[in-house]
C-alpha cells in the first residue's frame, strides 16, 4: 500500500497526459495516412503540392531564425544589467515582466495600434518631419513589412520569457566564481567569455528550447498582422481545418510542427550539453 | 613581492562596521597570521586588500603604490577563497592554468606548474574530474593549487585548509609554510585555527569586532598579550581568569581572591600601585600552574601556593587536565602526561610568577 | 578622468539603458489603451499622435455588439474549469513527486518535463474529430479540456516545488499527534501551500486566458475571448473591422491579465527562481 500510493497519485495526470498526446498523435495518423480505411499518401501529396505549404515552412523557420537570436542577445544584455543591485530595480524588473502576460493576438493588436498607417509610429514621424508618406506595414503588397511587424512584435513580447529564464540562471551564479577570476587577473569581458556564459548554458539550452518550441507554434500574432500574406504551418493547418474542412492536410500540419518541435528539442539538447552538470553523480 | 600597508581602512556595510579603522603593516614576504572569531571582519580585510571590496575608509598600499581603489586584476595578488570558488564548469586542470592563461603562460609552462601544484597538494588523479564530482576537502585542496600557481605579489589564504582532515592538514601547513619561506611572496593567511596560528605565521594579527587587539610573534602573543580578549583567545584550555582586589600588605602588594591570596614579587606589585583596593581580573594558563607533590615544578623560579579540592579530571593521554575548585570557582590546570588523581581530594596549586597576567576590570587591557 | 565621474557617467549610461528599455515595453500598453478610447476624428487627424478627444463608443460596441463581453464570459468559465481540472489531476501528483522516492521517480519528472515542450495546442487539430463523437465540439468544457493538457506538466512541476518547501517533519510532526497522512496534508501543508497554489493558479488562468489556436479550432459559436477577437480582427487584409475596434480588442485583452498579474507579482517573478534582492 505504501509503495503504491505515489504511483497512484501519479496515475491520473499521467493518464490524462498520455491520452492528450497519444490519442491525437494516433488520429493525427490515422487522419494524415488513410481515407475510407485504406492506406493513402494522398494527403501527403496534396500537401507538399500545395505551394502554401512550402511557403509557411519557409515563414515559421525564418521567422524563429530572425526572432530568436536577437531575443537571445536583447535577454542576455538585460539580465546582465538586471543582475546588479540599483535604484528601481524592482518597477525596472516589472515592467520588463509585464509582457510575459500578454498574449500573442494581443500583442499583434497592440503592435497594430502602433504601426498602421494612421497609427502612433507614422503619426509620430510625419509629426516630427521624419518622414513625408506614412510607411505601410499592412498589406499583400508589403509583405516584407508585414515580416518585420511581426519581428517586432515578438521581440517586445516574447524576449521577455528568454529574459526571466536567464536571469533565474544568473543569480544562481554565486558571486565567489566572478570575484575568484577578478582575483586572478580576468577582465571583465574574459569573465563573461569564460565563467558567466558557461555556467549560463543549462539556462540557454531551456531558454532556447522553450523559445524554439513555440517559434514553430506560431499563430495568432501573425494571423492578426498578416493573415495568410506570410503562412506559417500553424495558420495553414487552421485554415486548413476550418475553411477547407481538410483533416488530412491539417493533420499533417500538426503532425510536421510536432516532428519539428521533437527534432529541434534533440538538438538543443545534444548541442548544448553542459558537461559539467551531467558528471554529476 | 612587495609590502602591504593598511592606513586606517574601515569598512561599513550600511550601518554596521565590519572591518574598523585597521592600521597594519605587512612586511616584504612575511607570513602573517590573521586569526579571530567568526564574523570579526577577517574575511573583509581580505577583500579589501585583494580589491573585491572598497574601503569606505582609509588607504591600502603596495609598496609605495595606492591601490585603494585599483580594481583586483591590477593587483597582482593570488587568493584562495573561504567558500573555494572553484569553478564548476572548468575540470580541476582547468581551474588551476586559469590564473597562468590570463596572464599568457606559454602552453608548456601551463602544464608544467600545473602538474607541479598538482602534485604539492595531491591532486594529480583528479585533474580532469568536475568539481561536482571532489569531496569538499579535494576542492580546496583545487582552490589552493590555483592560488599558489603563479607567483603573485601578494599571497591572500581565507581559512585554506579548514576543510581538510587533521593528518592532511599538518602536512599543509607545513608545505605552504615551505613554499611561502622559498618564494618569499607575501602572505596573508585568515584562520580560525590557533594552533595554525602559532605554527605557521612569522606574525599574529589578532582581530576582534572589526578591530585590530594585537600584532606581534606569534611567542610574543601567547605570553604578552595585551588585552582579556587576546589572552582568552589564544591557548587551549583557556586561560583561566579571576575577579581578585589588590591589597597593600606589610610584605608588600597582594590579589586578594575568592578563597586564596597571592603575594606579589616587588617588581610586579610595583605596577599596581594606582589599583590599591580595586578590583582587577587576574589571568593564568593552565599550563603554568601545577599541583604539588604529582609533578615536578624544576623550572619555575617564583611561585605562590594556593589551596583547592579537585572537582572533575580530564584525561587527554598527552595531557590532564585538573579542574580545581577554589573559592567557589573552577580553576583548570594543565599537567603534562598521564596523572591519576583522585576526586575530592584537597590539593596545594603551584602558581608560576613569572607567567601570571593582570588586566584592568574596565578597559581590559593588560596590566601585568 | 576620476573615479567619481567615470562612476556617473556608469550610473547614467545604466538608467538611459533602462528607460529606453522601459518605455520600448510600456509605450505600445499606453499608445493602445489611449488610441482604444479615441475619437475616430482624432484617430483620422495627422497631427493627433495623442488622441485628445475621447469616446467609450468602440469599447462598448465590442463587447456588447460585437460579442467581446460574451468572449469574456467564456474566457473565465474556460479559465476556471482549466484550473479546476487541472489541480485536481496536478496537486496529487506534484505531492507524490516532492514528498515520495520511488523507482521510476526521475524518468516520471522527467517525461513530464518534456511534454511541457510538446506542441499540445497543434495536436487539437485531430481532437476535433473525437470532439465531435462525444459531443464536446463547440463547448466550454472542450477547450477547458484541451487547456487542461497544456497546463498540466506546467501545474505538476510548480505544485511539486511548492511541496517540496514545506518541510517533511512539520507534516510528520501532525502524524506523530495522531493525525492521518490525508489529515496532515490538508490542516499542514496545504494552508502552507497556499499562496503559492494561488499564484500557480493565477498562471493557468493567464495561460488559459491567452491561447488561441485550441479554442479558435475547438469552437465556433462558444468562442472565448482571444478566439473572437481573432475571428473579428484577423488579418490586415481580411480584417473588415476598423481600426478603432483593433484598438478596443487589444485593451480589453490584455487588461485583466496584466491586473491578475499585478496582484501576483511577488509570486510571478519567485516562480522562475529570481529574488528581488
Ligand atoms: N556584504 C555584506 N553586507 C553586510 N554585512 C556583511 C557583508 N559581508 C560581511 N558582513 C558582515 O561583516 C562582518 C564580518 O564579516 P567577515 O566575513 O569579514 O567575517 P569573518 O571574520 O571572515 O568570519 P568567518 O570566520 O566566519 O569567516 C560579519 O558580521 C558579517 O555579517
Ligand atoms: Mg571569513
Amino acid at each position: 500500500m505504501k509503495l503504491r500510493l505515489p504511483y497512484l497519485l501519479l496515475l491520473p495526470a499521467v493518464l490524462y497526459l498520455v491520452f492528450f498526446i497519444g490519442y491525437p498523435l494516433v488520429q493525427a495518423l490515422y487522419l494524415a495516412f488513410t481515407q475510407n480505411g485504406h492506406f493513402t499518401l494522398d494527403n501527403v501529396r496534396r500537401t507538399i503540392g500545395d505551394p502554401y505549404f512550402w511557403q509557411a515552412l519557409k515563414y515559421t523557420i525564418a521567422l524563429a531564425v530572425v526572432i530568436i537570436p536577437i531575443q537571445l542577445f536583447l535577454a542576455l544584455i538585460l539580465a546582465v544589467v538586471m543582475n546588479r543591485t540599483f535604484k528601481g530595480k524592482d518597477l525596472a524588473l516589472y515592467a520588463l515582466i509585464i509582457p510575459l502576460t500578454i498574449s500573442d493576438v494581443a500583442g499583434g493588436l497592440i503592435w497594430y495600434t502602433m504601426l498602421t498607417d494612421a497609427g502612433f509610429l507614422n503619426k509620430l514621424l510625419l509629426n516630427l518631419g521624419l518622414i513625408t508618406q506614412p510607411i505601410h506595414f499592412f498589406g499583400y503588397e508589403y509583405r516584407n513589412m508585414e515580416f518585420l511587424a511581426i519581428v517586432i512584435e515578438e521581440l517586445w513580447r516574447a524576449t521577455a520569457i528568454v529574459f526571466v529564464i536567464i536571469l533565474a540562471g544568473l543569480q544562481m551564479i554565486s558571486k565567489e566564481y566572478l570575484e575568484a577570476a577578478e582575483v586572478f587577473g580576468a577582465d571583465y569581458w574574459t569573465r563573461m567569455r569564460k565563467i558567466v556564459i558557461p555556467l549560463l548554458k543549462p539556462s540557454i539550452q531551456s531558454a532556447l528550447i522553450i523559445r524554439t518550441l513555440f517559434a514553430m507554434q506560431v499563430f495568432g500574432v501573425v494571423w492578426i498582422l498578416a493573415g495568410r500574406d506570410i503562412p506559417v504551418l500553424a495558420g495553414e493547418g487552421f485554415y486548413q481545418l476550418t475553411f477547407i474542412k481538410d483533416y488530412g492536410v491539417a493533420s499533417i500540419y500538426a503532425l510536421t510542427i510536432a516532428a519539428l518541435s521533437i527534432l529541434l528539442g534533440a538538438m538543443y539538447v545534444k548541442f548544448l550539453k553542459a558537461e559539467y552538470l551531467e558528471v554529476r553523480t | 613581492m612587495v609590502e602591504v600597508r593598511l592606513e586606517k581602512i574601515t569598512k561599513k556595510f550600511g550601518d554596521f562596521t565590519a572591518v574598523n579603522e585597521l592600521t597594519l603593516t605587512i612586511k616584504d614576504g612575511e607570513f602573517l597570521v590573521l586569526l579571530g572569531p567568526s564574523g570579526c571582519g577577517k574575511t573583509t580585510t581580505l577583500r579589501m586588500i585583494s580589491g573585491l571590496e572598497t574601503p569606505t575608509s582609509g588607504k591600502i598600499w603596495f609598496g609605495d603604490r595606492d591601490v585603494t581603489y585599483l580594481p583586483p586584476k591590477d593587483r597582482n595578488i593570488s587568493m584562495v577563497f573561504q567558500s573555494y570558488a572553484v569553478w564548476p564548469h572548468m575540470t580541476v586542470y582547468d581551474n588551476i592554468a586559469f590564473p597562468l592563461k590570463i596572464k599568457k603562460y606559454p602552453k608548456e609552462e601551463i602544464d608544467k606548474r600545473v602538474k607541479w601544484a598538482a602534485e604539492l597538494l595531491q591532486i594529480e588523479e583528479l585533474l580532469d574530474r568536475y568539481p561536482a564530482q571532489l569531496s569538499g576537502g579535494q576542492r580546496q585542496r583545487v582552490a589552493v593549487a590555483r592560488a599558489i600557481v603563479v607567483e603573485p605579489d601578494v599571497l591572500l589564504m581565507d581559512e585554506p585548509l579548514s576543510n581538510l582532515d587533521a593528518k592532511l592538514r599538518v602536512m599543509m601547513r607545513a608545505e605552504i609554510k615551505k613554499l611561502q619561506e622559498k618564494l618569499k611572496v607575501t602572505t596573508i593567511y585568515v584562520t580560525h585555527d590557533q594552533v595554525e596560528a602559532m605554527t605557521m605565521g612569522d606574525r599574529i594579527a589578532v582581530m576582534n569586532k572589526g578591530q585590530l587587539l594585537q600584532v606581534g610573534p606569534p611567542v610574543e602573543v601567547y605570553s604578552k598579550p595585551n588585552s582579556i580578549f587576546v589572552a582568552t583567545f589564544i591557548g587551549a584550555p583557556e586561560m583561566n581568569l579571576m575577579d581578585v582586589t589588590v591589597k597593600e600588605t606589610d610584605k608588600g602588594i597582594a590579589l586578594e581572591g575568592e578563597g586564596f591570596e597571592i603575594l606579589l614579587p616587588e617588581d610586579l606589585g610595583e605596577f599596581l600601585k594606582n589599583y590599591v583596593n580595586k578590583t582587577v581580573v587576574f589571568g593564568i594558563r593552565p599550563e603554568h600552574m601545577t599541583v604539588e607533590g604529582i609533578s615536578e615544578v624544576l623550572h619555575v623560579k617564583r611561585k605562590a601556593k594556593i589551596k583547592g579540592t579537585v572537582d572533575f579530571v580530564e584525561a587527554l593521554g598527552t595531557d590532564t587536565i585538573i579542574h580545581a575548585k577554589v573559592g567557589g570557582k573552577i580553576i583548570k590546570i594543565k599537567i603534562p602526561g598521564h596523572v591519576p588523581i583522585g576526586l575530592g581530594r584537597p590539593v596545594d596549586i603551584i602558581i608560576d610568577l613569572d607567567n601570571i597576567h593582570v588586566f584592568d576590570k574596565s578597559t581590559e587591557k593588560a596590566i601585568i | 578622468m576620476n573615479d567619481k565621474t567615470r562612476f556617473m557617467l556608469k550610473k547614467l549610461l545604466l538608467y538611459s539603458f533602462l528607460f529606453t528599455v522601459v518605455v520600448w515595453i510600456v509605450l505600445p500598453i499606453i499608445v493602445s489603451i489611449l488610441y482604444a478610447f479615441s475619437s475616430k476624428l482624432d484617430y483620422y487627424d495627422p497631427q493627433k499622435v495623442i488622441p485628445t478627444h475621447y469616446t467609450t463608443q468602440w469599447v462598448k460596441t465590442l463587447l456588447f455588439t460585437l460579442g467581446a463581453w460574451d468572449g469574456i464570459k467564456n474566457s473565465v468559465i474556460v479559465a476556471i474549469l482549466t484550473i479546476i481540472i487541472s489541480f485536481s489531476l496536478g496537486i496529487p501528483a506534484g505531492y507524490a513527486i516532492a514528498k515520495f522516492i520511488f523507482p521510476g521517480k526521475d524518468t516520471i519528472k522527467l517525461s513530464i518535463i518534456a511534454l511541457r515542450m510538446f506542441p499540445i495546442p497543434v495536436m487539437a487539430i485531430p481532437l476535433v474529430v473525437l470532439y465531435i463523437k462525444l459531443n464536446l465540439i463547440d463547448t466550454l468544457l472542450g477547450v477547458a479540456l484541451a487547456h487542461t493538457a497544456m497546463a498540466l506538466p506546467f501545474v505538476v512541476l510548480i505544485t511539486s516545488s511548492i511541496f517540496a518547501g514545506v518541510s517533511k517533519e512539520l507534516e510528520e510532526a501532525a502524524m506523530v499527534f495522531g493525525v492521518t497522512r490525508l489529515g496532515a496534508f490538508f490542516r499542514i501543508t496545504l494552508p502552507l501551500a497556499l499562496p503559492g497554489l494561488a499564484a500557480a493558479a493565477m498562471f493557468t488562468f493567464v495561460m488559459s486566458w491567452n491561447e488561441v489556436f485550441v479554442a479558435s479550432i475547438l469552437t465556433l459559436k462558444n468562442r472565448t475571448l482571444p478566439a473572437q477577437i481573432l475571428s473579428i480582427m484577423a488579418g490586415s487584409s481580411g480584417g473588415a473591422a476598423p481600426p478603432y475596434y483593433k484598438f478596443a480588442a487589444a485593451f480589453i485583452m490584455t487588461l485583466p491579465a496584466m491586473i491578475f498579474i499585478f496582484f501576483a507579482r511577488k509570486y510571478l517573478v519567485s516562480m522562475w527562481g529570481i529574488t528581488l534582492k
